[in-house]
């Protein structure tokens, strides 16, 4: 279990974190700790548990019980929103769009952070330079006419996967949430974004991966968590299991609760 | 050429409005010609104008208030009688403004904490507050046309260098909410919050908060529109307000703003505003009949939104 960078704190850390909803429970339980370097595969089937995961770690949620540490220290988690989380380095590509389809690209790469002068005022010529950069290093500019202020809704899905993977480089993530981020894209759109996950976790940033594909998974992640129906029920490091029987785990879990 | 097609909805109106006055000048020179029309339209449109810039917010949000006249009513009529009794239309102003802020916020409280929609909840508030009003002021009218000496209305309707007050006061609110829209971070969460209420969350938009300044910015212009209407009858009635709800609409709909959220325009709110504002007077200058208004308002917003539908495509994707 001595992973790269396991001598320092994890990024993040849930101590027996629970949630429900009115009344019905949708997480109970769950530890889990996310060190640097470290990129951790999340699997499960549909209703496990594994987007009120990520909104509790995205801060889109508020935990019902159980606790969240930050590099070792204990977050209050009424205060947790998606703003504290984004400033303290972790970074969610939800599987669901969180792009304004009718907004320009600055305003999308900065919504929710916007650079403002005192009175709250955007410096709008500061986001369109980091867009166009951003635009420039994750998304690749090959002969299409895309500036700063073209709209979103104007973009393929893998440029915006592009997008949304360039805000989280650039904001500086230390740890990168990613739902289902290679649905919908084609062969090529996939590579590339297993390609930035093992990026990031040869730069010391850390990954959680949630998927249906093992395969993509199995590709990328250094362990395996299995959350069946809100709890976590397996954890494999890789060297210890193939990707065959990763899948018969899982067949094995899934299949056998019904 | 990118600046055309930036601005290709602004620059339509504007070539729409144009036309509209290149067509009354020539119906009737003698009229729109001269400058007495335009300072009448300065006296008159800049109601219509100011409600649709808060609605504008509204309509770019996702949301829709219909209860504004009636909230008009409501301050419209505070403002009177606390003048007509304490002689203090400074006193009726501030609570004309709170009784707006307060059906505003509730109208916001309905949508965001109850989870009406906001056009059933408006509607429920429109017949609510105009109930109210007719009930306190056991439907009679209140004259206040002693205001018109004092200082208060002088600075709110008066004339400034021949210019009437509420015109100016129109500029200014104009010129701010444009650079709220636009320029501020508060404009922003606007333009989320009506183009994907969920995104906008996912992002850390506090959705709720937005919904509920907005509702309240809403009722606190119609209280101040309410108040510049009673100045510049020197009248309050019980129907007051009534005649705004559909132009207002119009207005906001001429100048382009999407009615399925996250994109709108505050030129072309005024510009559609002016439009709607001119119309009657060029009509009747021209010898028509006053019954071809309302008819040609019709005309107007079907072919303009059918224009933007269709070469636009604002349709629903």
């Amino acid at each position: 279990m001595s992973g790269p960078g396991k001598d320092r704190p994890p990024i993040l850390e849930l101590r027996g974190v629970g949630k429900s909803f009115r009344g019905t429970p949708a997480l109970s339980d769950i530890h889990l700790a996310v060190y640097p370097g470290e990129v951790v595969g999340l699997v499960g089937d549909n209703g496990a548990g594994k987007s009120t995961l990520i909104k509790i770690l995205s801060g889109v949620h508020r935990p019902d019980s159980g606790s969240l540490l930050i590099d070792g220290v204990a977050v209050d988690s009424s205060r947790y929103g998606v703003a504290q989380a984004r400033s303290m380095g972790i970074e969610t590509l939800f599987q669901e769009s969180t792009l304004g389809e009718q907004q320009p690209l600055w305003r999308n790469i900065f919504v929710g952070r916007a650079l403002v002068n005192r009175w709250g005022m955007l410096r709008v010529a500061e986001e369109k330079r980091v867009t166009m950069e951003i635009l420039r290093r994750y998304v690749g500019l090959q002969g299409r006419a895309i500036t700063a202020d073209t709209p979103v809704q104007t973009l393929s899905g893998g440029e915006r996967q592009g997008v949304a993977i360039g805000r989280a480089m650039y904001f500086d993530a230390r740890l990168v949430v990613l739902d289902e981020p290679t649905t919908a894209l084609s062969l090529g759109e996939v590579d590339r974004v297993l390609t930035f996950i093992e990026q990031l976790s040869r730069q010391g940033r850390a990954c959680i991966l949630i998927s249906h594909n093992v395969g993509h998974i199995y590709r990328v992640a250094s362990r395996f968590l299995i959350l069946d129906r809100g709890e976590m029920v397996a954890s494999y490091d890789r060297q210890d299991i193939s990707l065959g029987d990763l899948h018969g785990r899982l067949l094995q879990i899934h299949g056998g609760a019904r | 050429m990118a600046f055309l097609h930036r601005y290709r909805l602004q620059l339509g109106i504007t070539a729409l409005l144009a036309m509209l006055l290149a067509l009354f000048a020539l119906l009737s020179p003698q009229t729109f010609l001269g400058g007495r029309i335009y300072i009448s339209f300065l006296s008159t449109i800049p109601f219509i104008a100011i409600l649709a810039l808060g609605l504008t917010f509204l309509v770019i949000a996702g949301e829709l208030d219909m209860s504004f006249p009636s909230l008009m009513a409501m301050a419209g009529l505070l403002f009177a009688e606390i003048y007509l009794r304490t002689a203090s239309p400074w006193l009726g102003f501030v609570a004309a403004l709170a009784a707006g802020g307060i059906g505003g916020l509730l109208n916001g409280l309905l949508v965001v904490k109850v989870g009406v929609p906001s056009i059933i909840a408006t509607i429920g508030t429109q017949f609510f507050w105009r109930g109210l009003s007719a009930l306190l002021a056991s439907g009679l009218a209140r004259n206040i046309a002693s205001i018109r000496g004092t200082d208060f209305h002088q600075l709110m309707v008066g004339r400034v260098l021949g210019i009437p007050a509420q015109a100016l006061w129109f500029l200014a609110l104009a010129i701010l909410l444009a650079l709220l829209l636009n320029r501020h971070v508060f404009g922003e969460r606007v333009l989320f919050t009506g183009d994907n209420l969920r995104a906008a969350r996912l992002n850390g938009v506090d959705t709720d908060r937005v919904r509920l300044w907005l509702f309240t910015m809403m009722g606190l212009l119609s209280a101040f529109v309410a108040v510049l209407v009673c100045l510049e009858m020197g009248n309050w009635w019980p129907t007051q307000g009534e005649g705004y709800l559909l132009l207002v609409f119009a207005a906001i709909f001429i100048g382009g703003t999407s009615v399925f959220g996250g994109r709108g325009t505050l030129y072309g709110t005024c510009i559609g505003a002016i439009i709607i504002g001119i119309i009657e007077a060029g009509i009747i200058s021209a010898g028509f009949s006053g019954f071809w208004t309302r008819l040609v308002h019709g005309l107007i917003i079907v072919v303009s939104v059918s224009i933007y539908a269709t070469i636009f495509r604002t349709g629903r994707s």
